[in-house]
């Protein structure tokens, strides 16, 4: 099987203009994935399944990436009229400046792909292909590549139910692990638990927080 | 929703495999059925929403999630040694593969080297494993037959000897918890290869009283033969995995595509099936106890002395570098994999788990649709799920 | 022939069914509570906490450093620190547990508190018969519940215990020898110093920094 550098030259080839890069995967495992744009997917799905062999779509899951917010200092160089020697000059000047940014975070989806055509006899490690979604609050839509690859039929659906992208095109998408009337969803990395305070005896970190929060709460009403 | 509803909705020239639809003369007249969550077929708690034209089932939805407890969220908040535990309670069958499913990721994702001894103890565990687990998968089988008790209680029998060796490896007969990345937690107690070996010389005789019981039984044959069909198409297409693809004959097997481990080093056979039906997946999984014995009589013998876990693996303060890793096995239910984020804290980022038994269960609908009720029951065995790897 | 599977299926029940009256292979099944399978060694369940001596609370060699808590997965153990020190089995003053609670409803057996526990003080115990009304009361184990003696362990997990022993007994070895050595190092220097300078006053510090270096190295 080809890796993933390999497929990204063949796909840009079969389909020019077709929006796809190449994310590397610095750890040990080396498992590099291509990132896909959403308007893309469906047809470098289906090229990936019909063409190119991955058949078999092993695992699809969703990843929070929240939104990041860096500091920075920046030095930016800037033509200044200023007056040197009484005469007014252009002159460049630099300036150092912190600047804060908020790189944006999305919803993602991940799909690992392999392929069962080719056999026992060519190991290869699997193709990773990534779509990202535009924000994490209100425009988390992404085509369902369940028509291609059955298997993330319900995978998707628990994605949509844990991470709350919606698949377009996907048969039916409904809630997988938690109850319909359900609200949020609940592997988004800034979920925030119900309060529903629960007695546990050796409380730790937050759960010892709200526990004393729900002691003071009921010390307050008992003094009312 | 029907077949042309759904296609207009995405790019129409996509070949798909869905279930397929079946025409009803009065929708009015189905008596819908809720199956579940307690129901004698189901091995924990699990529905599904029949609806019956007379016998013959028309549709049929799964609802999932009574068992749900967001294991992949609580393994966000934990280090990375700590899931260890929890990922016996997944499928609490076989604890053992569970463990090494997570291990290989976590190796993969940190780059460690497990050593050649503890490579040996992980395939005689899972091999174990996967022998208790079809023993224990067919009973249950024959259990929602009607055969209630006797292949259930002759396959837990030789369970308990399997689970007895666990207790005495890894303290714990059930949740082993006994791997660790790089490796194993302690190494093979005083004796243990030699009662393993007399088990395992015990086994082929189980599997042949198993088969004497069963194999030839026209009842078996009758109620399994030609029911719950599934095509090798759609099983690829649906991510079916493990004994239920390879009963379609599609010869994919992980310790063979994958050659993690030390699987390559032992002669055995992948055994396929030829028609996709209940009786295959049955006598596949009897063949395949057969295949594991044959591995145990050669790495038993074989194992080699030496330290049982990668020297720079350490139990407190394990960070791995940021990135990410999928590691799979082939777990007696399918295959089981483990996909890693790492953004260089002692916690993962992301932990995923891909469940065999959730996605094995994809397509039950479409082999359940046209079926009489009373097979539902059957074929929902004949996948052989466990509900704590269902919902997580 | 039809039926023939179906009865030769009963012939291996019936196989087993008269083999049970006379192979003790066959009858697998024994009578809890009257009758008891041998104990296997390595068996574990809930977690205990080991002292070395005759007084419970004060041979704990739990040194409160709370790894266990932090690392425990269902987060069942509840520690408090001492505000003083007591010395521990090398003569180290050390902390303390003044509250060590384990919620054994929550804690799911795994070890891992025992693994990554550095002073060989937490162990798992194999007793199970644990079953009591009161959920609160009964199954949330104090220090006094949780201690148990090294001979206890012994009696229990007899190999694990002996390797235990002889780690500890090494470990305390070479603290004593490193002290040993240190104290006649100091002294020696003490004594070449006091010898240059012919002082009386000198050897009497020279003593007392090698009590404290010792002390430093312990």
């Amino acid at each position: 099987m080809k890796s993933a550098a390999e497929l990204l030259d063949e796909l840009q080839g079969a389909m020019p203009g077709v929006k796809l890069a190449l994310a590397t995967n610095p750890s040990p495992s080396a498992q590099h994935s291509l990132v896909v744009a959403a308007e893309d997917a469906l047809r470098v799905a289906v090229y990936l399944r019909d063409v190119a062999g991955y058949d078999y779509c092993s695992n699809a899951t969703g990843v929070d990436w929240l939104d990041k917010e860096t500091t920075e200092k920046v030095k930016t160089t800037r033509r200044v009229k200023k007056e040197v020697d009484g005469v007014e000059q252009e002159v460049d000047e630099t300036v150092e400046e912190t600047v804060k940014r908020v790189e944006p975070g999305c919803l993602e989806a991940v799909y690992h792909l392999y392929s069962m055509r080719q056999g026992p006899h060519d190991p290869h490690p699997p193709l990773v292909l990534r779509m990202r979604t535009a924000n994490r609050t209100d425009r988390v839509e992404l085509p369902s590549l369940s028509p291609v690859w059955r298997a993330a039929e319900f995978q998707e659906r628990e994605i949509f139910d844990l991470y709350g992208i919606v698949f377009k095109g996907h048969r039916d998408l409904r809630r997988l692990l938690m109850w319909d009337e359900f609200e949020d969803h609940p592997m988004r990395r800034d979920y925030v638990d119900p309060d529903d305070f629960e007695y546990e005896p050796t409380p730790h970190d937050e759960v010892l927080k709200r526990a004393e929060e729900h002691r003071a709460k009921l010390a307050a009403e008992g003094a009312r | 929703m029907t077949t042309a509803e759904m296609k207009s909705g995405i790019d129409s020239g996509i070949k798909s495999y869905l279930p397929p639809v079946i025409e009803v003369e009065a929708e009015n007249e189905l008596l819908e059925v809720a199956m579940g969550p307690h129901h004698p077929s189901t091995h924990g708690v699990f529905r599904m929403d029949v609806a019956l034209d007379g016998e013959r089932v028309v549709r049929l939805k799964p609802v999932f999630g009574y068992l749900h407890r967001n294991h992949e969220k609580l393994a966000e908040g934990t280090t990375y040694l700590a899931s260890m535990p929890y990922t016996d309670r997944l499928d609490y069958f076989c604890s053992m593969t569970n463990n090494w499913a997570y291990a290989l990721a976590v190796e993969k994702l940190a780059g460690l080297e497990v050593p050649e001894r503890a490579e040996y103890i992980r395939v005689i565990t899972a091999e174990l494993t996967r022998v208790q687990n079809h023993a224990s998968a067919i009973g249950f089988l024959m259990q929602e037959m009607g055969a209630s008790g006797t292949p259930l209680m002759y396959a837990f029998r030789e369970r308990e000897k399997i689970l007895d060796l666990f207790e005495a490896l890894s303290g714990s007969r059930m949740m082993c918890n006994y791997m660790r990345f790089g490796g194993c937690r302690v190494d093979l107690p005083e004796g243990w290869l030699e009662r393993t070996k007399k088990i395992v010389a015990e086994l082929p005789r189980f599997i042949d009283e198993m088969e004497a019981l069963l194999t030839g039984n026209e009842i078996l044959m009758a109620r399994a033969q030609g029911v719950g069909v599934l095509s090798p198409e759609l099983a690829v297409n649906a991510g079916v995995t493990g004994v239920m693809l390879r009963a379609t004959g599609v010869n994919y097997d992980v310790r063979k595509v994958d050659h993690y481990g030390i699987y390559d080093r032992f002669s055995f056979r992948v055994p396929l099936g030829e028609h996709g039906d209940i009786y295959d997946r049955y006598m596949l999984r009897v063949l395949e106890m057969r295949e594991s014995v044959k591995i145990l009589e050669q790495a038993l013998p074989q194992i080699p002395d030496g330290p049982i876990l990668d020297p720079k693996s350490k139990p407190r303060g394990f960070r791995p570098k940021p990135g990410e890793a999928y590691g799979r096995i082939e777990a007696p239910k399918g295959e089981l994999g483990f996909y890693l984020i790492s953004d260089g804290s002692g916690n993962p980022y992301r932990y995923r788990v891909r469940p065999p038994s959730l996605i094995n269960l994809t397509i039950l609908e479409d082999m359940c649709l046209g079926q009489n009720v009373a097979d539902v029951v059957l074929i929902f065995g004949s996948v052989d799920i466990v509900l704590g790897e269902v919902d997580r | 022939m039809l039926g023939e599977g179906i009865l030769k299926g009963l012939a291996e029940t019936a196989k087993n069914f008269a083999g049970s009256f006379v192979s003790e292979e066959r009858l697998t099944t024994v009578e809890y509570p009257e009758q008891r399978l041998p104990q296997i060694e390595n068996t574990r369940d809930f977690p205990f906490l080991v002292y070395d001596g005759d007084d419970a609370m004060a041979g704990l060699r739990c040194v409160s450093c709370q790894i266990c808590e932090k690392e425990c997965p269902p987060k069942c153990i509840y520690i408090t620190k001492s505000a003083d020190k007591k010395p521990d089995y090398v003569g180290k003053a050390q902390f303390y547990p003044t509250r060590f609670d384990i919620d054994v409803s929550v804690c799911m057996s795994c070890q891992i508190c025992v693994e990554v526990c550095p002073f060989e003080a937490i162990k798992m115990d194999t007793e199970f018969e644990l079953s009591t009304e009161d959920r609160f009361g009964g199954l949330i184990l104090d220090r006094h519940k949780l201690a148990k003696s090294n001979e206890y362990y012994h009696q229990i997990h007899p190999t694990e215990a002996a390797e235990v022993d002889a780690r500890l007994a090494e470990e305390k070895a070479k603290v004593e020898a490193k002290a040993k050595a240190a104290a006649e190092a100091a002294a020696a220097k003490a004594a070449a110093d006091a010898a240059a300078k012919g002082t009386a006053d000198a050897t009497a510090k020279a003593a007392e920094s090698a009590a404290k270096s010792a002390e430093g190295q312990a």
